[in-house]
């Protein structure tokens, strides 16, 4: 199936589509980029961008505990541990009645802390320093085929529960007058989220991994007056951004990662201007 | 009237009756409501008054659920036939969202009545259905307006709208604080007593404008942590446990100050 889309990328006259990796590296963005606009509008709307960044640091702790006890699986291993993370940190933001950016701050340092010291135990911390940046051109055949039936889940599941995040971001109150179970949308939101952002770490790199699932939801947010508007225009700034990103960074050598959110970061400038303009 | 009341109290009189029997609420380890008694009969607008601080919110949110009570709350309709928990049309105070944020009238209606995701932008009969519950406030030019650029009496229309679709059983109303002039507030009093008439519906409404209340309320509960008083405006309006807790005279043929209250 993958030679298919090999052979139609190929078919670009460009000198960076002869590299397997290249192809690879499209595929998976656009693959995953999509699915980053789709998680940011609601990220956006809830106001929730400093949480979905202790969601990341939740992940690189996963992948730590899980790179050293779940040698069989360390990825599987990982996403169970984010999504604990991500449904406890949900849990003690609703229980608890103090500010909820104090409670994200704590749990968010102390994942990262703990990450960090499970990493560098051995003293050899360098060979995980890939998920500091992340690192696209990287990754396999085999991890695209899954990263599609992700791709088909994350959808599905989108499209059930779309609704109801909606209202839950407008009212919680009115949400819950209209049987919308609140905590569990939320948990199932904050547990897809945990889950992209872990596997996602490893090409796309922990400091800037945030900023992908923000910038194009923010600026989609600037120029949409509907959600349908809302929803095209950040999967389609999210999938340019990381097209645009890939080719720049092969002939700039840079990571690929940090350029995508740069060209990200230029498309919100862009709308906020239209914004200002309008 | 009284005695009447007394007589059928247990089959409401072949009305449709909501009752709320020794309702308390804890919040942590504060009491915040406790022993609070409402009998109420549909078509009746029966209007909360309390300081600040009284509980008032905290009522309409353990009545819808949203906070964990003591006591029951029990619905009969007209026929004696339903029981059970009512269905509840809710009127938030204040909407607390993004004022940025792309989503429309519409979107909003959508997100509550459609199963289809919002996106997709609904069918033709969905986008007739939100149309149609629009007109029911007058409002049916908002439709495609965004929900941040709405004024503060727009969008409680358009909440209104939103708590009649479809039709609730009982009608909860916090009213919004601030954001309202007081022609818009007269309008939207104006609406809801057209409405209750039409569709002999009961409404719980949170006021702080002692005036409008006295035109339009059918009953009167004076709350501070409990009923303090209930019974029609002018029972309530006479008493001086009202006058007390607002500290300004509200009796009868007096020009009250509603602002503050």
């Amino acid at each position: 199936m993958l030679d298919f889309f090999y052979q139609l990328i190929g078919s670009i006259p460009f000198q960076w589509t002869e590299h397997t990796f290249m192809k690879n590296a499209l595929l998976a963005i656009v693959l995953i980029t999509p699915l980053f606009g789709l998680l940011g509008t609601m990220i956006v709307t809830n106001r929730m961008a400093f949480f979905s960044d202790s969601l990341g640091h939740g992940a690189f702790t996963g992948i730590a505990i899980g790179s050293l006890l779940g040698m069989a699986a360390p990825m599987a291993a990982a996403v169970i541990f984010s999504i604990i993370f991500a449904i406890s940190i949900t849990l003690i933001k609703h229980k608890s009645r103090s500010s909820t950016d104090t409670v994200i701050g704590v749990f968010s340092s102390l994942a990262i802390a703990l990450g960090l010291v499970l990493l560098s135990a051995g003293g050899s911390f360098n060979k995980y320093s890939s998920y500091l940046i992340g690192d696209l051109l990287n990754i396999y055949p085999s991890e695209i085929v899954s990263l599609f039936f992700f791709f088909i889940g994350v959808i599905i599941l989108w499209v059930l529960v779309f609704n109801k995040l909606l209202l839950v971001s407008i009212n919680e109150s009115l949400a819950r007058s209209r049987g919308v179970k609140t905590l569990i949308i939320e948990m199932i939101f904050t547990a897809t989220i945990a889950i992209i952002v872990t596997i996602s770490i490893q090409w796309v790199g922990i400091l800037i991994i945030n900023s992908l699932l923000v910038l194009p939801a923010a600026a989609a947010k600037n120029v949409a007056g509907n959600v349908r508007q809302y929803t095209l225009f950040s999967v389609l700034f999210a999938l340019v951004s990381g097209v645009c990103g890939l080719i720049l960074s092969y002939y700039w050598g840079t990571a690929t990662g940090a350029t995508i959110v740069i060209v990200a970061g230029i498309i919100f400038l862009l709308s906020a201007l239209i914004k200002r303009s309008r | 009237m009284e005695h009447e009341h007394i007589k059928c109290a247990g089959n409401c009189c072949g009305l449709c009756c909501t009752k709320i029997e020794d309702f308390g609420v804890m919040l942590g380890h504060v009491k915040i409501i406790e022993n609070v008694n409402m009998h109420i009969h549909c078509g009746e607008l029966t209007a909360i008054i309390g300081p600040n601080g009284a509980g008032k919110s905290t009522l309409l949110k353990a009545i819808l659920g949203e906070y964990k009570h003591t006591g029951s709350l029990t619905y009969m309709d007209a026929k004696g036939e339903r029981e059970g928990s009512p269905l509840i049309g809710y009127v938030p105070q204040h909407l607390d969202f993004d004022n940025g944020t792309p989503a429309s009238v519409l979107d909003l209606f959508l997100s509550c009545n459609a199963k289809s995701p919002a996106f997709f932008r609904g069918s033709k009969k969905q986008k007739n259905r939100a149309k149609e519950s629009l007109q029911r406030v007058n409002a049916e030019h908002l439709l495609h307006k965004r929900l941040g650029v709405l004024s503060g009496g727009e969008l409680q229309r358009v909440l209104l709208a939103l708590a009649l679709d479809p039709i609730p059983d009982l009608l909860l109303l916090d009213e919004p604080v601030s954001g309202i002039d007081q022609k818009g507030l007269a309008l939207f009093y104006k609406t809801l007593s057209d409405i209750k008439t039409q569709y002999d519906l009961t409404i719980i409404l949170v006021s702080h404008d002692l005036a409008l209340i006295k035109s339009h309320a059918d009953r009167v509960m004076l709350l501070n942590k409990t009923v303090v008083c209930a019974g029609t405006p002018q029972e309530v309006f006479d008493n001086a446990k009202t006058s007390e807790l607002f500290g300004l005279p509200v009796g009868p043929g007096k020009k009250e100050d509603s602002e503050n209250a």
